[in-house]
């Protein structure tokens, strides 16, 4: 690898809520930070839709790349001359760190879901194709754009250094943790990252943590479950987050209908035929997607204008769980209630997983499906965390799943088609 | 209804009864990368592709009572058996499920070792590579798993062989 980097003259210093400071020294690091692929995660929410829960949620995707930069380099700092870390691949770390969520898009949890587009795929075309932060990376060679894609996408070989920005005890989530739980205002989230990453230690294959460090983990374990519970998974941010899918699915089938918008999806278009390029991807931030559900507010089209709406002004949909029994034997007959009540089902009527999301909170790898949190004994053995903690055991084997419907209630309440919508009610609400 | 959930349930009626997560995972990759229509989303972890998305919807079906569970222990972990229980199949009676059946596939895979579908899963994950790279792949990720190139051989004729079954 040639050496592409230089030690910028003076350091360079963000201010940062959560970690106070993040330090950069290296040339490479500050250009990739200024190149406009990366200032495009400005507009991109790190949450989606959580800011209409927690209005404090507004931090983006480029707060959380620094910050889980800044813990990479300091996790470097503690791995400095211990064995097992090679030092040549600090910059390859730091470089994986501030661009492992490059690829994603607005709200782009739900964009995946109805389009099927792919963030990791547009990381590894951002990392590779012809950008701005490609031109940067080769500046380490021609070869180090690929070694980057390879941590990222947890292909490449060193299996320590991906173990440090991807496994259950990594860079990306000490920071979004800390990140989200600053911002939502929620009290979880907390832990003594520092206490953590004094006692981490670098192995062949993966980070470990030194047996003394247990509880700190402990505590880390448990805000991981907290915030899960409390913040990813709140029920209000799954209602935002139907609507939003719903726009989508709209607006495409309107597009598909060759219905006249008053405002054309020229955006979006791509995204509907996958036909979408790199370059057009990038253009599409959450100022844009905002910019478009403000003006379909003024659609002809009833739906598309209702969801809109509701998603502008928050009037969200109203939710309750359900069971084996709803799915086997009311099911059919909601969705013909509401078709006879005149609201269509397809938009209004939604189920809700949990496996919906993007989040998880610590299981010990069973049958090797995932590698779990490993301490280093005082014999230099290894125990996977959960055998060694009861709270952690305690929490691990906790259900983890939920399943809701979600239904607009204020239209169960308007004039018309009464007796099925007081039917509807007495389903949903019992 | 349930559209993603009943094609698991249908793969399960397929296969009879599958042990073990790691050759579930697998199974359901590998159907996947053969366009059988999975939507469940696929990262590479330390043990080849691995979908959180497929664990958490098997637990669903589990607190739906759609599927079972059984839990064993083994030396050193915990082994899971997977099955489709009466309410499973009688939800896949009342809304059938898009996915064809695939069930001499869905056997073969299932009767393989879930080691041979970890790495049957790596190398079509890896499948824009050649086979030079494929194999160079293999043993530097797979190092602990000590795949031959006999392994690695057997495990393409595998992948063709299924390839042309579909």
């Amino acid at each position: 690898m040639s050496n592409g980097n230089r030690q910028l003259k003076e350091e360079k210093v963000f201010k940062d809520p959560v970690h106070r400071y993040i330090h950069v020294r290296d040339e490479l690091i500050w250009d990739l930070i200024g190149t406009k692929e990366v200032q495009r995660l400005r507009r991109i929410r790190q949450l989606g839709t959580t800011f209409l829960t927690f209005h404090g949620a507004e931090h983006t995707r480029f707060n959380h790349s620094l910050g889980v930069y800044e813990i990479m380099r300091r996790i470097i700092d503690v791995f400095a001359d211990r064995p097992h870390w090679n030092d040549r691949d600090r910059l390859l770390c730091l470089a994986a760190a501030v661009l492992h969520d490059v690829g994603h898009g607005p709200f782009s949890h739900s964009f995946e879901k109805v389009f099927g587009s792919d963030h990791e795929e547009w990381t590894r075309q951002i990392v590779l194709g012809d950008t701005e932060v490609n031109e940067v990376l080769r500046r380490m060679g021609d070869h180090f754009p690929q070694e980057v894609s390879d941590v990222i996408e947890k292909t490449h070989s060193n299996k320590l250094v991906v173990s440090m920005i991807s496994s259950q005890i990594d860079a990306d989530r000490m920071d979004y943790l800390q990140r989200d739980a600053f911002y939502t205002g929620v009290s979880y989230g907390h832990f003594d990252m520092e206490r953590i990453l004094r006692v981490m230690r670098p192995t062949e294959d993966q980070a470990v943590i030194k047996y003394t460090g247990m509880h700190a983990i402990e505590d880390y374990i448990m805000s991981r479950y907290q915030m899960y519970w409390q913040v990813y998974f709140h029920p209000v941010t799954r209602s935002a987050e139907v609507i939003l899918s719903k726009v989508l699915r709209r607006v495409q089938h309107l597009y598909e209908s060759n219905y006249q918008f008053k405002l054309y999806p020229s955006h979006f278009t791509g995204f509907f035929d996958g036909s979408i390029s790199l370059e057009q991807y990038l253009k599409v931030d959450e100022s844009v997607v905002m910019f478009y559900f403000q003006m379909w507010q003024d659609e002809e089209d009833p739906i598309l204008q209702d969801l809109c709406q509701r998603f502008m002004n928050r009037r969200l949909f109203k939710y309750v769980e359900f069971d084996q029994h709803f799915i086997m034997n009311q099911w059919n007959d909601l969705q013909e209630l509401f078709r006879q009540a005149d609201i269509d089902p397809d938009y209004y009527l939604v189920i809700d997983f949990s496996s919906d999301l993007p989040y998880d909170f610590y299981r010990p790898g069973e049958e090797e499906e995932r590698v779990p949190i490993h301490l280093l004994r005082p014999d230099g053995k290894l125990r996977e965390l959960s055998r060694e903690s009861e709270l952690v055991e305690a929490i691990s084997g906790k259900k983890r799943t939920d399943q809701k419907v979600y239904f607009p209630q204020d239209l169960l309440e308007t004039p018309g088609h009464e007796q099925e919508k007081q039917r509807i009610k007495e389903i949903l609400l019992g | 209804m349930l559209v993603e959930h009943a094609k698991l349930m249908t793969l399960l009626k397929d296969a009879g009864e599958i042990v073990g997560r790691k050759k579930l995972q697998k199974i359901v990759y590998i159907s996947k990368k053969l366009d059988l229509p999975f939507q469940e989303k696929y990262n590479f972890h330390m043990f080849g592709p691995y979908s959180e998305e497929l664990t958490l919807r098997m637990e669903e079906l589990c607190d739906l009572g759609f599927v079972s569970e059984i839990k064993e222990q083994k030396a050193g972990y915990y082994q899971y058996r997977y099955c489709l229980t009466e309410d499973g199949q009688a939800f896949l009676s009342k809304y059938p499920s898009a996915l064809a059946k695939k069930e001499q596939l869905i056997q073969l895979l299932n009767e393989e070792s879930s080691k041979f579908l970890e790495l049957v899963s790596t190398i079509l994950y890896f499948d824009e590579l050649s086979v030079e790279e494929v194999t160079e792949k293999v043993h530097t990720l797979k190092k602990k798993q000590n795949y031959s190139e006999e392994d690695i051989q057997a495990a393409y004729q595998f992948i063709q062989k299924v390839q042309h079954l579909h």
